[in-house]
């Protein structure tokens, strides 16, 4: 059995439209790393991490989790191995409940109705709004949404969280909370996002995509920094890091 | 055209409920032979989808007015006719629950009148016969609104004779059918001319929508016969059955005001009515103010109209009273 | 139903309602279902020339609106808006059947007349009470009762779902028609031209969502069953709520009370 939690070989993906998605990918993901995937609109983010959760098949290229191919027999394991947190909450919460959204997973994986109180009642107390948990998820705020769509990940106790846009449309404060939150998890973490500044927070490591191309993979902190690597991939090298140059630069004016 | 509750009788209402659930039934047996897990997802989000776009007011040119969609036949060309019914179903479901448009005990008549046509007859027999000959923008027109236009004539007519068989209005068949029939032309017109729209619309776009509904075809004629065959069984069947019963027991569910006007009871019972009497004679405070010498008619009437006021006041004042109760005891907490 | 935001409030404001505790909230949903149901069925049953005899009914709604601490207005408000639909057949009634049936003094109120009240009775109470059910229940326990009704689990996950997305899709069309309006220089509603590409794009936004909400789905296990928890059974007080109100329907059926209750005061008895 492979030590790493994920593996990708050489991952080709063509949409039935023709268009290609992603180009000869490989990557792996070990026990307790975390990696960001960036990359412009369009580069590939989507497609990779639905063909990790075998919701598409790769043409060329093979991927394994936790040591299992992914093929269409596996699929009830990996799924029950990964934890997708989609990128729009409203098309995780499904149900009319937080609770019984939260329950959807376990009920699916057949636990006795005891066991599934107990992990919908710890995933809420994780993410914080066991208060919500008869609420209907229209009546809930953007960051407690969120907190709900990772609270029915959470509760099919993933060993590794996928996460889509996590801070995509959330106020500064509920970003802040969320990003504190999703650092006090062990899980090994995949997270696309265009939020660079969070990857600071969140992983050591970076991966970088351009149309569906592996452009760079490496520390966090290197890659950002790079401003002609982040300019080729039509990024932009994050405010945080570019303070200081930009105040000169606008001094100069 | 959402039939109220206030309108039928519990024979009608009953009749339609076995009968959609009837053809609801075997609408899930058909949609599990070929097993599609993806489809319930998209008939729970398109049922939304319908709701919602039922509100959106669309426009005729040159007449000020406007109109909506009903959805039936478009939820057939998307999903098919069997998850069209089912999602038709759970929409009127909803309105009545949430809007009372249409009551609870008409629902079954309301899913008849608004899924059954459009799905199981004009889009099978219509629609799809017309469009089989290959798509033409004039094609597709031509059957969205036929098809419309007729699934609506027939939902109205239903509604006509769904009223008319439980008796409560007093208009007689031919001027209820002039009323209903020409409102729900234009209606149908409009509904075709928007589908046709959308269709041709999302033709041009993102055909493999329709395509998918269209290859993926379980409606084999027989299918349908046999609906029809079960809608017609079953409607014959309950509501015979139903209404011998209701004739039989002229005591359980037709009864008319004369009969239950108070005098039988009082008449027949004896003790009962001696034990009224007595009762009467001490407690009335209008025991000088009886009717004894005039009619009959008219004496109930007042008796009637006394005992119903004191009867609302009597109810309404224990709601008061509850709430009283309850808020005392709220202070005591 | 015309105003979508209207539409969109009825449903927020029906769902906090049910979201309430009371002694009524707290009955098994299935309990409240068929207490519901017998009463609607009783209520059309009576003859279409009753009043007096129906007016005990009232009973049933003021009881549990009390109980339940819901608003009235609001439900009241809700009655008006279907009001007029039931008015526009009743109506005929008096226009049409002049037959004299009671006369009170000067007045003489026809066949017609008498009809059309009890019609318009029979409106309020069945659309109060539908719309009570439902402020005391919640669509979640409605689900559940119609699970225990045995209803296929796969029309309860659809209607439970159509249920979800109502409010997310009703926004998205408010969100599409404002923004139609605002460049359409204030006509009113869709012009013809854009029938077509407006709903279309929703109805393609609409199926996209759909694929999104499958995938979150099989993410989750979802094998195309629909597992729900385990369901509350029925206890002793739905036993009793049931009892005491199909108890005191069928009484109100078969006696007129109001009409023992009037001759017993006005001392006219035949």
């Amino acid at each position: 059995m492979s030590h790493y939690q994920i593996e990708a070989n050489n991952i080709t993906f063509i949409y039935p439209d023709g268009h290609q998605a992603l180009k000869d990918i490989s990557f792996t993901l070990s026990q307790r790393e975390s990696i960001g995937i960036i990359g412009a609109n369009g580069a590939g983010k989507s497609t990779l991490l639905l063909l990790l959760l075998g919701i598409l098949f790769p043409n060329e290229g093979t991927i394994s989790v936790g040591g299992l191919p992914v093929t269409k027999k596996t699929l009830p394991h990996i799924r029950e191995k990964i934890g997708l947190a989609f990128q729009n909450p409203d098309d995780q919460l499904f149900m009319t409940t937080v609770y019984d959204d939260v329950a959807f997973g376990p009920r699916n994986y057949k636990l006795n109705e005891d066991e599934v109180e107990k992990r919908v009642v710890q995933a809420l107390e994780i993410v914080g709004i066991l208060h919500l948990k008869t609420r209907a998820p229209y009546k809930l705020s953007g960051g407690e949404k969120r907190a709900a769509a990772i609270a029915s990940v959470l509760s099919m106790h993933p060993d590794i969280l996928i996460l889509d846009e996590p801070t995509n449309a959330l106020d500064p404060k509920s970003r802040r909370r969320l990003i504190n939150l999703l650092s006090t998890f062990n899980h090994p973490k995949i997270i696309a996002t265009h939020d660079l500044d969070m990857l600071f927070n969140l992983c050591e490591r970076t991966i970088i995509l351009k149309d569906g191309q592996i452009m760079a993979d490496g520390l966090t902190t290197d890659l950002l920094a790079d401003e002609t690597l982040m300019t080729l991939c039509n990024l932009e090298v994050p405010l945080s890091i570019q303070n200081c140059s930009t105040c000169t630069y606008k001094h100069m004016l | 055209m959402h039939m109220a509750d206030a309108l039928i009788t519990p024979i009608v209402g009953g009749t339609m409920w076995i009968s959609t659930a009837g053809i609801a039934t075997y609408s899930i047996k058909k949609l599990r032979l070929n097993l599609d897990e993806k489809k319930v997802p998209l008939m729970g989000v398109m049922g939304a989808f319908v709701f919602a776009a039922q509100m959106i007011n669309f426009t005729i040119p040159g007449t000020g007015s406007s109109g909506h969609i009903g959805g039936g036949l478009l939820l057939a060309i998307i999903l098919g006719p069997y998850a069209g019914f089912l999602t038709m179903a759970s929409i009127l479901t909803i309105q009545a629950l949430f809007f009372a448009d249409g009551g609870l005990l008409s629902l079954g008549c309301n899913i008849i009148n608004l899924g059954f046509y459009t799905c199981f007859i004009t889009y099978p027999y219509i629609y799809k016969r017309i469009l089989n000959k290959g798509y033409t923008r004039l094609r597709l027109f031509t059957a969205a609104m036929i098809a419309s236009i007729i699934g609506l004539q027939l939902g109205s007519f239903s509604v006509v004779i769904e009223t008319l068989l439980s008796g409560k209005t007093e208009l007689p068949f031919s001027s209820f059918l002039l009323l209903m029939q020409p409102i729900h032309l234009a209606i149908g017109i409009i509904e075709g001319l928007v589908v046709a729209s959308v269709v041709d619309f999302i033709w041009n776009t993102k055909s493999e929508i329709i395509e998918n509904t269209a290859i993926n075809k379980p409606i084999g004629v027989i299918g349908f016969k046999k609906i029809l065959i079960i809608l017609i069984i079953i409607t014959a069947l309950t509501g015979g059955i139903l209404s011998r019963f209701a004739s039989s027991n002229p005591d359980g569910l037709e009864w008319s005001m004369f009969k239950v006007s108070g005098q039988e009871e009082l008449e027949a019972n004896g003790p009962l009515y001696e034990t009224l009497s007595t009762l009467q004679t001490k407690t009335a405070f209008l025991p000088d103010y009886a009717f004894k010498n005039t009619e009959v008619d008219k004496s109930t009437s007042f008796a009637g109209l006394v005992g119903g006021f004191l009867t609302l006041l009597l109810v309404l004042s224990m709601g008061f009273i509850l709430k009283r109760f309850k808020k005392r005891k709220k202070v005591n907490c | 139903m015309v105003n979508i935001a209207e539409a969109l409030d009825n449903i927020r404001l029906l769902d906090a309602l049910g979201e309430e505790k009371s002694t009524v909230h707290a009955l098994h949903p299935l309990a409240k279902l068929f207490v519901t149901l017998v009463f609607l069925i009783i209520v059309i049953s009576f003859s279409k020339h009753e009043i007096s005899a129906l007016l005990p009914m009232v009973l049933f709604p003021t009881i549990i609106i009390t109980l339940a601490d819901l608003p009235v207005l609001p439900l009241m408000k809700r009655v008006l808006i279907v009001l007029p639909l039931v008015i526009g057949i009743g109506i005929f009634n008096p226009l049409l059947d002049h037959r004299p049936m009671v006369s009170l003094g000067a007045i003489t109120l026809s066949y017609g007349w008498i009809s059309f009240i009890s019609i318009m009775i029979k409106c309020l109470l069945t659309v109060i009470t539908s719309l009570i059910l439902i402020a005391t229940t919640g669509m979640t326990n409605i689900a559940l009762a119609l699970r225990k009704l045995k209803v296929p689990k796969i029309f309860v996950l659809q209607l439970l779902l159509t249920y979800r997305y109502i409010t997310v899709l009703m926004e998205e069309v408010i969100l599409t028609t404002t923004a139609y309006a605002l460049r359409s220089s204030g006509i009113k509603g869709i012009h013809f031209k854009h029938w077509g590409s407006l709903l279309g794009q929703l109805l393609i936004r609409t199926i996209d969502r759909a694929q999104r909400v499958y995938t979150s789905m099989c993410c989750r296990g979802f094998d195309g069953n629909y597992n729900t928890g385990t369901m509350p059974t029925l206890v002793a007080k739905d036993y009793i709520f049931m009892l005491f109100w199909t108890l005191f329907f069928i009484i109100t059926r078969s006696f007129n009370l109001p009409m023992l209750l009037g001759t017993i005061l006005t001392g006219v008895y035949p």
